[in-house]
């Protein structure tokens, strides 16, 4: 008899796609929200699958921060042309004109976690009934208790104590009104995973996620790309260094690393010798042990 | 259009693609070396980062704990920590260069059953831990019932904590005697036996010298050799329709392709075709991916099927072949786990999910509950509270297109959804 077995990367993206058809099918107006990171790269990939030879039947929605990298800005537009989605842009700065959020201040003020204010926002305004998240459960302990659908009461707000059970393949998406659901496709994926799979599909990426030159300066061990934004306290110093970045975020959080990988096989060779997680470069999660279940329950992606 | 960087090697011949997927389940309890054991797995695979470790000494030190406590790295919740418990499920994942694992971690006390029982919804294969000091407990048969009622194929029962009895093969043998004996009461599935010690490391990666006596393998020989390639239903086939896609552009202007995943049997391009509940028959005209045709597909992918005669068909229907159809029925018998606070209502009405298909149903009876510690069937007291198991009898609003729990775990499980809460009330497999 034949070997009706599938390769590991191939069940998981059966799975994500069997999520994708799910949200489609069980809710009204989904939107993909997209960073132009790897991860909602895939996800959007995904979707393309999914739904083919139909469009995606669902918007894409960035919320910009302002301190985004340009490249990301560039690959967003790129890339959204290229699998024939629409895009949303909802900007933080907006939220901050209207006091709907307040700027932090001092050397580590981010808007990472205005972002939440935003998106919240945005998902009122778009009436979004299910929102697509790329997280993943080995990113962080908080993410790893996270549901494939995942229940949003009226406030945006995450129950992790509360969650519904997740059984088989039976999603539930029922919810009351003003409620909403987040949905993780590639709960699953790991790290390498999303590298491999980028690998064997050759998925474009934005330039910044391989080698280059940039001036940089050191915080806390870590690289953080220089702008006129960024406050540096007098002995930073910036220096120019070949770095490329793990993940893609906010520009005031995400850290650098120095590496000469320029191709996507150096980058998968170099994750999988790596020590650290790339969540290791996020001066966001650094904020406390609980720092990101505290941001989920908020409401942040 | 900016010049974004792609690889020139479209397939990497790299052992990482040839890897298969195995979900596994471990249950247990404070003080049976569970975390211990997970922590291991991931150790000794080096599947733990030194942000990860260096995170977890930090805690460790501050909590003013001697050694590094790798139960910190499984418990996510501030309240996990805060109590050293798991409550909830969480997910882990390691690989060697065999195969990719993922593990549902649940907590093993009577009060998280549902918990136990989410995480082997999914599972391949349950890790049942015993204190080989303590033996076969209640706990144990717990375990190895969820496991069984679940249809988790395949159970490996580690006899941790070897080291406290001196390694001795007699421990060994007694325990492996008592839990046979109490297996053989359950459904047949395929169990085996490791003496290890988590914290020591024996037989969990490498191969133990305190224990020559046993010849079998090692915990990581075993998840990464053990068979699951039947695990799946290759026979009966049944696709859920889960979407109907309709691209209504210009170039694929008659497009009606039915999206779903295969949750049994083989299907192939050309196979004569049923759809129920309309009962019309047609040919498979074209099995579609993304990335091009398919000839045939199998659980569980997730493919396009277009057919040749033009029928309507919605989410909820099901295509299946001619002569090996599923059971067809308004009246359904269940065993059922209960997951909330409130308890099952007989002559209470729920939503329910079976495959792709929405209804709605009323409890009719519940037959028995089950004493989930000694497999004896209550009928006495048939209130199904929160993590009870029991069996009971629906009815349905409209017909389901289901198979037994046993035969098909995606075609013979459903769930129950509160009316006015939304909340899933609970988890049920066919009978």
């Amino acid at each position: 008899m034949k070997n009706y077995t599938l390769k590991h990367l191939q069940e998981l993206e059966s799975e994500s796609i069997f999520i994708l058809r799910e949200v489609a099918a069980q809710f009204e107006k989904p939107v993909l929200l997209f960073s132009g990171g790897k991860d909602s790269i895939i996800v959007s990939h995904l979707a393309r699958k999914a739904f083919w030879p139909a469009k995606i039947p669902f918007p894409l929605l960035h919320i910009d921060t302002g301190h985004n990298f340009p490249e990301t800005i560039e690959y967003r537009d790129w890339w959204a042309n290229e699998i024939n989605a629409t895009v949303i842009v909802k900007y933080v700065q907006d939220s901050i004109d209207k006091g709907r959020a307040v700027e932090e201040k001092g050397i580590h003020a981010s808007r990472n976690v205005l972002q939440t204010v935003t998106l919240l926002d945005a998902i009122e305004e778009l009436k979004t009934d299910c929102a697509i998240g790329g997280a993943r459960r080995d990113e962080e302990k908080a993410r790893a208790k996270e549901r494939f659908f995942s229940h949003r009461d009226e406030f945006g707000q995450w129950d992790p104590k509360n969650q519904r059970p997740e059984l088989w393949n039976l999603f539930n998406g029922k919810k009351n009104m003003g409620e909403h659901f987040r949905a993780f496709p590639i709960s699953n994926w790991t790290e390498m995973d999303v590298w491999q799979y980028i690998l064997a599909e050759n998925i474009p990426l934005p330039k910044i996620y391989f080698s280059h030159k940039r001036k940089v300066f050191q915080r806390d061990g870590q690289w953080l790309a220089d702008f006129d934004f960024m406050v540096k306290k007098p002995t930073e110093i910036v220096e120019e260094k070949i770095i490329r970045f793990r993940t893609i975020g906010d520009i005031t959080c995400t850290g650098a690393v120095e590496s000469t990988a320029s191709t996507l096989e150096e980058v998968v060779q170099e994750v999988a010798a790596s020590r650290t997680t790339e969540r290791g470069t996020r001066a966001d999660d650094k904020r406390s042990e609980a720092a990101m279940e505290d941001r989920k329950k908020a409401g942040y992606f | 259009m900016p010049e974004h960087q792609t690889s020139n090697i479209n397939d990497q011949t790299s052992g990482y693609l040839e890897m298969d997927l195995l979900r596994f389940t471990t249950a247990g309890s404070v003080d049976d070396g569970k975390s211990t054991l997970i922590g291991r797995l991931l150790y000794d695979s080096k599947s733990i980062f030194e942000d990860q470790y260096e995170a977890v000494k930090a805690s460790s030190e501050q909590r003013g704990e001697e050694y590094v406590n790798l139960a910190l790295l499984t418990d996510g919740l501030r309240a996990e920590r805060e109590q050293g418990i798991t409550i909830d499920v969480a997910y882990r994942y390691f690989a060697t260069p065999k195969r990719k694992f993922i593990i549902a971690d649940t907590p093993g006390h009577i009060q998280y059953t549902r918990n136990m029982v989410t995480g082997a919804s999914t599972a391949n294969l349950a890790i049942v831990l015993i204190d080989a000091r303590k033996g076969v407990i209640e706990q144990t048969m717990r375990h190895a019932f969820i496991a069984s009622l679940l249809k988790i194929p395949h159970i490996v029962v580690c006899i941790n904590k070897m080291d406290l009895v001196e390694y001795k093969q007699e421990v060994f043998e007694s325990i492996k005697k008592d839990f046979e004996a109490f297996a053989s009461k359950l459904d047949s599935i395929d169990i085996n036996f490791i003496p290890i010690s988590a914290l020591n490391g024996d037989n969990v990666v490498d191969r133990s010298k305190n224990m020559d006596w046993y010849e079998g393998p090692t915990l990581l020989y075993q998840l990464e050799n053990i068979h699951i390639a039947s695990d799946h239903n290759h026979i009966d086939c049944r696709f859920p329709v889960q979407y109907v896609i309709r691209p209504m552009s210009n170039e694929y202007h008659d497009y009606r392709g039915f999206a779903g995943r295969v949750a049994g049997g083989v299907f192939q391009k050309g196979d004569k075709v049923v759809v129920l509940p309309s009962g019309f028959s047609t040919k498979i005209k074209s099995i579609d991916t993304f990335g091009g045709e398919l000839e045939e597909a199998f659980s569980p992918m997730s493919v396009t099927i277009t057919l040749e005669d033009e029928i309507d068909i919605s989410r909820g229907d099901m295509i299946v072949r001619e002569n090996n159809q599923p059971q067809i029925s308004q009246d359904i018998d269940l065993m059922i786990c209960w997951f909330n606070a409130r308890p099952l209502q007989v002559g209470g009405k729920y939503m329910l999910k079976h495959t792709s298909r929405d209804a709605r149903c009323m409890v009719k009876e519940v037959a028995y509950k089950m004493d989930i510690n000694t497999l004896h069937r209550i009928e006495d007291d048939k209130t199904l509270q929160m993590n009870d198991i029991g069996r009971i009898k629906i009815r349905t609003t409209v017909p389901l297109f289901f198979d037994e729990y046993r035969t098909n775990r995606f075609t013979g499980s459903l769930i129950l959804i509160d009316e006015a809460t939304n909340e899933t009330m609970g988890a049920g497999m066919i009978v």
